[in-house]
Parts: structure tokens; sequence; C-alpha cells
């Protein structure tokens, strides 16, 4: 379902909005008070009355965990696809090749994982942040993108990496320890994994505010967690790109867990009621479906590309493995849960669909795996492969113009390494 | 876009940075100023006055009231290609954006290897001696010369903030620009002509052969005045104006230590692991044998900054350096 927004657009009717009549009425009271979607620019929150924006608020809130709120559903863990008349429109010319190329995405990617996985488990890698159970997630909203779009991760996007087209091993040189980063972030319009919680959501919002300026139709999306969601820079964001009416989304990924804190410990209210609070549309997506992740963003993007400004998507999905390989989720949750999120796989559900609407036969399947198979040896060699940096890279790029002092560490360190090879260097 | 070129005879270093940013605007349209009450208001010390009139809303940008928010989308649009000019209302305000500033803004250069520049200024009025209430006076220079892949500066005359602010903004790299604000209102001459010399240089502006004092920023003042009051007891005072904490021009104060042999460094900021801290080590590193007297060091001391009238005690002032300078000699 959706919260409606505070800014003048276009009334929605959700057909998940059965959820709790208090959320109904919300969508109804504000909803009525706009008959127009406005594509017009700098068309900000500020239209709206605070009496309104208090009335939906209070309700939006009374709707809170309890109510249990739909999800934007196309494709059912049965792999059925049902309708919904407000994002079918989105991907109505999906084609079976296009729908087998979802699936290809999300395979590849779950194996690079599970690749990237072994390798730390193997010594080859210091540390990964494995995506399992996030594949729909992330193909969905990534395939979403335009070329021309801007992406600012976190350090779990591997598979919006993967649809931007950055090749996957470039993602492992931080977690060897080669670099800290080290892709071209304009190549790919991909911008650094970033690893300290929520900071990136503001780069995304100053980038768009320079889109705004800059007269273009690209949108900028902005990953993040529901662990983020506390950080204050993440609020900070909402606020900026509110009052700027800047052209980017948000798209967490509620994957439940927050290393060891359930989404109870951050929140009192579905994340995605958020976004009311700051006057622009919020809405939950069933993150394990790949279908309505590409549709929901599609829309949301199409929004910030109309001069509608921000939306936040909440994509509920889980994370069927570890925070990362350091850590241990036995000691904080059962298997029960993991179990029931099993049923609801991304991957499975969308080889249901594929396979009942026989858009996809055994070679197809079968040339995957062999694909899939191939990508993992690649990943694996080129790891291993991959060299440990020049000593001198740690003065490398610390300034853009050079700084005296970097200059004479870097002589003195040179000078203490040369003495070494007067001792060797016979 | 050609500039023409003026002398302003007298000129408020306020007005100079303000004149400063003036010509970015005109030269560079992707120059951007950002930060609280910029805009109409002209900035809490005017310092931005009249630029969002001839500039628009969309260069001269009010922001909402988040610093890190500021700083943090100021990073966003540096990758977009603006270079991005952010006012942080007071020293004190700081901390709020000092996550995005450490950890992004001074690092991103070197985790993407090169590939993204970030030129951002970060304009930080600071220091004390103007009677204002707490977080309002502090110095805290140290805290981001600790960073690498930040430049400090702070000019102390308004022809240095003049041009210091125009090679801060055309610098590829983060620069945190700390601005004396108790000389505000100092006035001096300022030519737009020509740049008196690099960003990152110190400068003597008073020859001696007793004893060289090194400050930076509100303290150069109060130096001169040292070395005026030292003259007339007969002492021969050279004082530096280091211009830049980091980098920081260790050759200009070794080639000065050298032919005095004694050193004072002076600064607002609390001693304990301030600048004068590395100045000292590093000096007394390079000119052990030259010196004949132990490093000495005046600022703040280990406390909050106190309340406004107690700040004339906790802030240097003219007898309390030449006290030191006075010890100094006695070695």
């Amino acid at each position: 379902m959706t919260v409606e927004s505070t800014a003048p657009r276009k009334p929605r009717r959700s057909a998940g909005s059965k959820a709790g009549s208090t959320g109904a009425e919300a969508t109804d009271a504000t909803g009525t008070q706009r008959t127009t979607r406005t594509t017009a620019k700098k068309t900000t929150a500020k239209k709206a009355t605070p009496a309104k924006r208090a009335a939906g608020a209070g309700k939006a809130t009374g709707a809170a965990q309890t109510a249990g709120p739909e999800l934007v559903q196309l494709l059912t863990p049965e792999g059925e696809r049902v309708k919904n008349a407000e994002y079918d429109g989105y991907v109505a010319d999906i084609t079976p090749e296009e729908l087998r190329g979802l699936y290809r995405d999300m395979v590849l990617t779950r194996r690079f994982d599970a690749e990237a996985t072994s390798l730390q488990r193997q010594g080859e890698l210091g540390l990964w942040a494995s995506l399992l159970g996030q594949e729909a997630a992330q193909i969905g909203s990534g395939r979403a993108t335009r070329e021309d779009d801007y992406v600012f991760p976190t350090y779990r996007e591997h598979g919006v990496a993967w649809c931007r087209g950055v090749d996957p091993t470039n993602l492992l040189g931080m977690f060897r320890g080669v670099n800290n980063g080290g892709w071209d972030p304009n190549g790919n319009n991909f911008h650094l994994y970033t690893i300290v919680i929520g900071s990136q959501t503001l780069h995304a919002t100053g980038y768009a505010m320079g889109v705004a300026k800059d007269g273009a139709d690209s949108a900028v999306i902005a990953y993040f967690g529901d662990g983020a969601s506390s950080q204050g820079d993440v609020a900070e964001s909402f606020t900026f790109s509110a009052v700027y009416n800047a052209p980017v989304v948000f798209f967490c990924q509620n994957n439940q867990w927050a290393i060891s804190e359930p989404t109870e410990k951050q929140t009192r209210v579905p994340l995605y009621q958020r976004a009311q609070g700051y006057g622009f549309p919020g809405v939950r997506v069933d993150g394990n479906d790949v279908l309505a992740c590409l549709a929901v963003t599609k829309w949301a993007l199409e929004r910030a590309r109309n001069g509608e400004g921000p939306t936040l998507v909440e994509a509920y999905t889980y994370r069927m493995g570890a925070h990362t390989t350091s850590d241990d989720p036995t000691r904080y949750r059962g298997d029960e849960e993991r179990q029931s999120w099993e049923a609801k796989d991304p991957i499975l559900r969308l080889r249901r669909h594929l396979e009942s609407s026989n858009h996809a036969d055994e070679g197809f399947f079968a040339e995957l795996e062999a694909e899939s198979e191939a990508l993992g040896r690649r990943v694996r060699e080129a790891v291993r492969a991959m060299p440990d940096p020049d000593h001198f890279a740690i003065f490398e790029n610390v300034y853009a113009d050079g700084h005296a002092l970097v200059d004479e560490e870097r002589a003195q360190f040179a000078a203490y390494q040369a003495s070494f090879a007067d001792v060797e260097g016979v | 876009m050609a500039v023409e070129t003026v002398t302003f005879k007298n000129m408020a270093l306020a007005k100079a940075i303000n004149e400063s940013l003036r010509r970015a605007l005109e030269t560079d349209p992707k120059v951007v100023i950002m930060g609280e009450d910029v805009g109409k208001l002209g900035g809490v010390f005017r310092v931005t006055d009249g630029l969002q009139k001839d500039f628009g809303e969309s260069r001269v940008i009010d922001t909402p009231l988040a610093e890190s928010g500021i700083v943090g989308t100021a990073i966003g649009l540096a990758l977009r290609g603006y270079r991005p000019v952010v006012e942080i209302q007071f020293d004190g305000f700081v901390f709020p954006a000092y996550d995005q500033i450490v950890t992004q803004l001074a690092k991103m250069h070197a985790r993407s290897l090169g590939k993204v520049k970030l030129p951002v200024v970060v304009r930080i009025p600071y220091g004390g001696g103007i009677g204002a209430v707490e977080h309002h006076s502090e110095s805290p220079e140290a805290l981001f010369a600790h960073v690498a892949g930040l430049k400090i500066v702070s000019p102390s005359n308004a022809s240095d903030a003049y041009w210091m602010m125009q090679q801060a903004i055309q610098s590829d790299d983060p620069v945190i620009f700390f601005e004396p604000k108790r000389r505000y209102w100092d006035k001096a001459e300022v030519s737009t002509e020509a740049i008196p010399g690099p960003l990152h240089k110190a400068r003597v502006v008073r020859e001696g052969t007793d004893l060289t004092l090194v400050a930076y920023g509100p303290m150069v003042k109060l130096c001169q005045e040292v070395a005026d009051a030292a003259a007339e007891e007969g002492r021969s005072l050279e004082v530096l104006d280091l211009r830049s904490v980091s980098p920081l021009d260790f050759d200009s104060i070794q080639a000065s230590v050298e032919k005095t042999r004694r050193l004072v460094v002076v600064h607002e900021a609390p001693v304990f692991f301030g600048s004068g801290a590395e100045i000292a080590a590093r000096i007394t590193e390079r000119c052990f044998y030259h010196l004949e007297a132990p490093v000495l060091r005046v600022g703040g001391y280990h406390a909050p900054y106190p309340p406004a009238r107690l700040e004339e005690e906790y802030l240097p002032g003219l007898d309390r350096v030449l006290d030191a300078v006075d010890r100094s000699l006695a070695y």
C-alpha cells in the first residue's frame, strides 16, 4: 500500500489499501484533496496546509505495525501473476525474454555471492557481506534504472552493481583488502560502496540537487537498510530532498535485521510511512518479488524525472544469510523465521512463473546453470590473481593537488625500505 | 570571464571574503554557496551579503538547519561537478558534520583511486574574543588537521582572505577554511590584481633575529603587537604567519628558527594536542642543534571554552605571549 504524499500529485488507490481501515481512510482523506497529477517542476510540499499534514500523519501512524500493511505484489510466492491496477502499467510490456533476463540476473548474482562467501571461508577475502535473499529487491530496482541515472549503494548492493554493468570482480577488491573501493563511480554511474551507515543518502540527495540544477531528467537512487533508517543522515536526506524537490528515490531494503537487531528496535511505524512526515510518498513493496520491485521503482524514478520529487520505497525482504561472514545469526534468531522466508524465495517464484507460463524451457535453465558455474570460476580466478597493492599505494591519491607532508612521509618510507635493500642487496 | 582589477584601499576581512565569493560566482558557473541563513540575511556575519540577490537562489542556497546534511549534500553536488562553498555558522556547530567531513569528504578521492575529486570548501568562522555564548568561540582546527585528505587554512588579514578563498575554491581537494571571526572587521588594502603566493606557504610578516613567533588566523595580529612591545625592550622578534595548518610549511619555520634559534607557537586552540605540539615536535627534530631553548607554546587550556567574562584569561594575550618569550630567552 502507499501512503499519500502531501505534495501535489495524482490521487492513487492502492490495491492493497485493505490493510487497516485507518490506513485506507488516510489515503482517501488526503487523496481527495488533489485531483490532478502535476508534472510541473518546483512543486513542493509547501502547498499542503499544516493541518492536512498533521491529520494525514496521525492516521498513518494509527495504521502502524499491528495492521500489517500489505505489500505491492505482482508475483505470489507460488509464481502466480496477480493484477495491480496501479503498477501493472510499469511492467505491461515486459517480454518473456526480459523475464528470463531478470531470472538470469538473480541466478548469476546469487552464484557470484555464493562464490564470494566461499572465497572468504577459504581466506581469499577478509570479509563478505552476502545479499542472499535480497536478489529480487536489487535486480528489480537496478533494472528499473536508466543508463544516465546514478546509484548510491551501501556495501551489499552486488545485484544492483551487476545491473549497472560493474564487473563483479571489481566489488571484491575492498573485501580482499587490496583497495578501499577502487572502481570509477562515473564509469557506470554507480558510486563506491559506503560503509558508514546512511551517509550515502545525503550524497545521493546532493547529486540529485545537481541533476535538477543541470535541468537533466536523470534520476538518482539511494540504497539503504532498515538499520540505516535510524541514522540522522537518512532523516536529513529526507528533509533536504523534500525541501529542494530533488529527483531521488530512497530504496530501503528492509531485510528485517540490522546485524542482530530486528526492525522493531529501529522503528514503531512501518518504514515506508516515514515518508509521510517529510511530505513525499512512501510505498512498501514485496522485496522478494522482482516484478513488483521493478514496477514500483520505475514508478518512483518516473516521478523523479517528472519533477515530482523524492519517493521512499521500502522493499520488504529478508537477509537469508549472516550480516557478514563475521556474524553468527544463530545467537539472535531462529531457523523457523528463515524457513518461512525460504518459502518466499525470489528466484524460486520467478522460476515457477516462467515454467507455468511456458516462458522458459529446460534448455534455458541448463544453459544458465553452465553460465553460472563459469561465472563462479571466473570470479575465483580473478580474486586469486588479484595482486597485493604496491607498498607506495599508501601515499597515492590522498590528495588531488598533492600535500607536502604526504610527499615527505613517502620519501621517508622509501628511504626506510631502501635501507633493507642495502643489507640484503649483495 | 575577464575580471576587472581593482584595489580596495580599506577593506574589512569579512568583506574581502564576500568579494572573493562574488568573483568565484561570476567566473565559475559551477560554484554554489550553501549554508544556514546565507541567502537573504547574508549570513550571521554578513559574509555572503547580497550574493543571493545577485546570483539567485539556485547559486546561493539557504539550507535546512542540519550541518551533516549541508556537507553531505555538498559532497553529492561535488560528485555531480559542482564546486560547493558551504558555511558552517559557528565553529562549535561543525560537529554534526564532522562524520561527513572525516569519513566521506576526506577519503572519497583516495577510495576511488583518484577517479573522483571533491572540490568542497567548508567555511568556518572560528575563535573567541567576541564575548559570545558557549559553542561560538572555539578553535577546532587540530581536530581536522589530524585527518588526511583535508587541507586546512586560515587567513589573518583581508588580502589573504580574498586570495586564499580564491585558491581554496580552485583547489580540487576539500579545504576547511577557518575565518578568524574577531578579525572580520579589521581593514586592509586588497588588490584583486595578482595572487600574492601559493596557498600553503607561510609568510614572514615581520623580520627579527632573537626569536620566532609562529601564528595563524586571529593570533597573527597579536604576535605583531607582541613584537612591537618586545622591540621597546630591545628584542627583535620575527613573526611568521603560517596561513595554512595542513599542509604546514615547516621549511619556512625551519629557516626562521635556524636564524633566531628560538621558537614560540601561539594559537587560541588548546595547547594539548594542538598544532603547536606538532610544530614543536617537528622543529625539534629538524633544528635540534640550532635550538637554544625548547619550543614553547601559548594557547588555550585543557578546559571547555570558558564563559565570555573569562575568555580574556583563557585566550593568549599580549602578556602571556611576552611571558613565553621571556622564558624562551632565559634559556
